[in-house]
């Protein structure tokens, strides 16, 4: 307790973004050497799966902490570019790296499906977020926090197949926070949940990259949602980045403003424009 | 899951201490009707003797010892003929299920074993063993062997292999994998397997009791019918009724103790 007071001192002097939420802070302790994201720089990245060539050649640099979200229509090789990232598939050519050494546990992936394993709790479905930390005697402790960061502390013992699908995505999402990821990429994430879920969901992932600062990668269909959430907007067409798009908009973002509108508006053009020219 | 299950009535309507009771309905019924029909002469008693007579007949080798005895030996056989079979066809479905290598080593071959109905193999199996205990070990393992070969094998095959890309991702071993995702997620294919097993396991034990033994309940119908004891014969067919029920219940418990978190066995 000694030392945990002594390492969250200095943390209160900094402007932290962690104020919003009052355990944030706890968080900050825990990991304070390690805390922040990291950067991502992708060098001339390719990839095919067989005659098909999904990504050719991709250049982009993500600072540290950034929120990213990558649009683009179905098989434009978003999706392939983010399970490259997460090292869920092989790289045919080109590299990534993320400035410096990277352990497994601090990249992290959150799916369109929930994919919790249906024989285990709540809580010990956090757990396995923890990755080779599992076996450690605070398991329990770091993953009911993860728990109550996405407000679901009272379903800790139930089983998944009682939760909603909102509640479902908040326990993935609480197992991808558990190992306090740097870097962490969602596949369309919000993709299954209804409009007012989506909306609540979105707040929650805003929220916990304030609390965290890990960098975002979020990959979506939807550019409403994109523009809501991200400083930045990948459009990827053919395999390539076509335009690269920053977002200024101050936070806490007002859903639906004029400024974001015409953001989304511009975004859309580009995006169907490409679909006249195919 | 029989229909009484699956057709929830609103709550009201539920008398909850006769949902116990309401499966026994239909057999002690024919009972009765069968004690009628017996006791009015309607039904002969060298067709079919009264159930007063079975009970009767249970109660005299009951305190003889022969009941007890005899239901011990097929018992025993039953047992350990499932758990020779049973853990056979589990290694070779987990083999075949985990690396590829073996099942294209092995499944062809197993396929083919499983097309040959394992009684007909009774007149080889009396030439090897004799009417040996080995012989009806070796009938009720090699029935038992495909029901838990083929489940455990379609178990681990259809785990959802998005869950085991997540274990990956979360950096779980091998081992770890096969425990907390694997395993878990062909269980309640592999109950299937166990309880198309226990149906096998005393259909064979007591084919081959009847055909060769010189214990068990089989002998015992079997001498039965030489002595035209036929109130003998129907009991130990009755037996056989209760003994299979028994393992399907005890197949259900442990269902229920395990898949707990599956919503089939979640409490209503």
């Amino acid at each position: 307790m000694q030392t945990a007071l002594r390492t969250s001192l200095p943390e209160t002097e900094l402007p932290s973004r962690a104020n919003f939420v009052p355990h944030a802070r706890v968080v900050h302790e825990e990991r304070t050497a390690h805390t922040g994201g990291r950067p991502l720089s992708i060098r001339g990245l390719r990839k095919s799966f067989g005659a098909n060539e999904v990504l050719r050649g991709i250049d982009l640099h993500i600072p540290a902490g950034q929120f990213v979200a990558i649009v683009g229509k179905s098989g434009c090789g978003k999706s392939t570019l983010l399970r490259l990232i997460a090292g869920l598939d092989e790289i045919d050519a080109g590299s990534i790296s993320f400035g410096g050494d990277v352990q497994p546990e601090d990249i992290r992936v959150m799916f369109q499906e929930p994919r919790l394993l249906p024989w285990a709790r709540v809580l010990a479905n956090v757990e396995v977020g923890l990755g080779r930390d599992r076996a450690s005697s605070d398991a329990h402790a770091r993953a009911e926090k993860a728990l109550s960061e996405v407000g679901l502390a009272d379903k800790r013992d139930q089983w998944p197949s009682v939760l909603s699908g909102g509640q479902k995505q908040r326990v993935a999402l609480g197992r991808a926070l558990v190992s306090r990821p740097r870097v962490l990429a969602f596949d369309e994430p919000l993709g299954a949940l209804d409009a007012l879920t989506r909306i609540s969901m979105q707040r929650l992932l805003e929220r916990v990259w304030r609390d965290q600062g890990f960098t975002a990668i979020l990959v979506t269909h939807d550019v409403s949602e994109a523009v809501a959430l991200a400083d930045r907007v990948l459009v990827i067409e053919g395999g390539r980045i076509a335009h690269d798009v920053t977002v200024n908009a101050a936070r806490p973002r007002q859903r639906g403003s004029a400024e974001l509108a015409s953001l989304e508006g511009s975004i859309l053009s580009h995006l169907l424009s490409a679909d006249d020219r195919t | 899951m029989s229909l009484i299950d699956s057709v929830s009535l609103p709550r009201s309507l539920r008398l909850p201490r006769l949902d116990g009771l309401i499966q026994w309905i239909v057999p002690l019924a024919i009972i009765a009707i069968w004690q009628v029909a017996s006791v009015t002469g309607f039904v002969s008693t060298r067709v079919l003797p009264a159930p007063s007579d079975v009970v009767l007949a249970g109660w005299k080798l009951l305190l003889s010892g022969e009941l007890l005895r005899n239901i011990w030996v097929s018992f025993w056989r039953a047992s350990i003929g499932f758990l020779i079979g049973g853990s056979i066809g589990f290694a070779f479905g987990l083999a075949n299920g985990l690396s590829q290598l073996s099942a294209r080593l092995t499944d062809t071959t197993l396929q083919m074993v499983r097309n040959v109905p394992h009684l007909a193999l009774i007149p080889l199996v009396i030439l090897w063993f004799g009417i040996d205990e080995s012989a009806k070990l070796f009938l009720v393992a090699l029935g038992v062997f495909f029901p838990i070969y083929l489940n455990t094998l379609h178990g681990i095959r259809t785990v959802d292999p998005q869950l085991i890309e997540m274990g990956r991702i979360y950096g779980m071993s091998d081992g770890e994998l096969f425990r907390r995702v694997v395993f878990p997620g062909a269980l309640p294919s592999i109950f299937v397997g166990i309880r198309f097993a226990l149906g096998i396991m005393w259909l064979t034990l007591i084919v081959a009791e009847t055909i060769a033994a010189s214990s068990g309940l089989g002998y015992m119908a079997m001498q039965a019918r030489e002595f035209m004891l036929i109130d003998v014969v129907v009991l130990s067919i009755l037996i056989y009724a209760l003994l299979g029920k028994l393992a399907d219940s005890t197949s259900r418990v442990l269902e229920r103790a395990t898949l707990s978190w599956h919503p089939a066995f979640q409490k209503r």
